[in-house]
């Protein structure tokens, strides 16, 4: 597995406090859903069996702002209800990440009108920006890896000239593209 | 290609008898036909249409705001609300329309008596939300109506935003809130 297992079973083992700690709340970050519209499925799906959030320490899906370490924002915010996201992100205890999901949230999406939040980074904090229309699951999974990976550094990664690292996350195809089937022409011998 | 339309909905004949002097005027469309009722006898007419039990319009389906500004035939009026209204005795469906005209500036809230309908909350109760919708967004009054605030939009918000000069993104409004940050307490 990982270290422990090269070590004899009496021994121990230093670490840093604080990359325990980072251990843990990565491992157990547990999300906010502020799901307004069809980004909010993707997120359901996400949580559900076939993709399963679980693996990643995030399943538990709390719906009391006190209780969540991770905002994700999933849809549209129009402005009527951006005061409401505001006061649940003041709610949530430090410390906290969100995740802005999808197009609408990021920038506002297709909806260019006199109620829709162009961007909900333009009045709130937003740690990690997930692009789709809606995203797909995969893509919700590696804005939550980006997150736990924040969360491992204490903040993004940066350089000695403080230019930003790239995060190297990936999820890679679980299965090998095979040969596709050909046209079938009729009359052909 | 203008077709005529053809008036052979069976309520005309019987609120054309009862209101001989109204104004009403009436047109088709697909087999839907609409009567257009000058503003001051639009809550009268409704009355008749639901009460009379030739009519007996127990329905009302919905309000709407119509804004003509810019529309490429000419019509009577800026500004135009309907009534649709269905009958499940008789099975027949009809919509009402008054056209009204601003008296003031129509970029803001102020109030503008020529922008004032009667309230039909007391004929059908279910006129009480699409009518605040339609002052909501059209800014268009209704008298006697029971509760008339905005139903969509803040109570704050400077505009009517369904109005045709309304900007479709807005005046700003999207734009002026306090931002937080990661300091933010």
């Amino acid at each position: 597995m990982g270290i422990e297992a090269a070590l004899p079973h009496d021994s121990i083992m230093t670490t840093q406090f604080n990359r325990v700690v980072n251990w843990a709340r990565r491992s157990s970050v547990w999300p906010l859903p502020f799901a307004t519209a069809c980004c909010g499925i993707e997120l359901m799906a996400t949580a559900c069996s076939r993709f399963d959030l679980a693996r990643f320490g995030a399943e538990v899906m709390r719906f009391s702002p006190r209780q969540a370490d991770l905002l994700i924002v999933a849809g549209r915010i129009g402005i009527k209800s951006l005061p409401v996201l505001q006061r649940i992100y003041m709610q949530m205890a430090e410390p906290k990440w969100v995740i802005s999901m999808g197009a609408c949230a990021s920038t506002g999406g297709v909806f260019d009108t006199y109620a829709v939040v162009q961007g909900v980074d333009q009045f709130i904090p937003v740690d990690v920006y997930v692009p789709g229309c809606p995203p797909r699951p995969e893509m919700l999974i590696e804005g939550i890896m980006a997150i736990q990976r924040i969360i491992d550094n204490d903040n993004i990664p940066k350089d000695q000239d403080g230019k930003r690292l790239p995060l190297n996350i990936a999820v890679q195809p679980n299965f090998e593209p095979s040969a596709q089937p050909v046209d079938v022409s009729i009359g052909a011998t | 290609m203008t077709r005529k339309p053809v008036l052979e909905h069976p309520t005309l004949a019987v609120i054309k008898k009862a209101f001989p002097d109204a104004g009403l005027k009436a047109t088709e469309f697909r087999e839907m036909t609409t009567v257009v009722i000058p503003r001051e006898k639009i809550h009268e007419v409704a009355r008749y249409l639901h009460d009379s039990p030739d009519c007996d319009y127990d329905f009302l389906a919905d309000v709407v705001g119509i804004d003509y500004m810019g529309y490429p035939v000419e019509q009577p009026g800026r500004f135009a609300v309907s009534y649709v209204l269905a009958s499940g005795k008789h099975g027949l469906r009809i919509t009402l329309k008054t056209y009204v005209d601003p008296s003031v500036d129509t970029s803001g809230i102020d109030f503008d008596p020529e922008l004032e309908v009667d309230s039909i909350t007391d004929i059908w109760p279910g006129a009480e939300w699409p009518e605040r919708e339609v002052y909501d967004m059209f800014g268009i009054r209704f008298k006697n109506h029971p509760d008339l605030r905005r139903i969509l939009l803040w109570r704050d918000f400077p505009a009517h935003p369904l109005r045709k000069d309304y900007p479709l993104r807005g005046r700003g409004e999207r734009e002026h809130y306090q931002t937080l940050n990661r300091e933010s307490r």
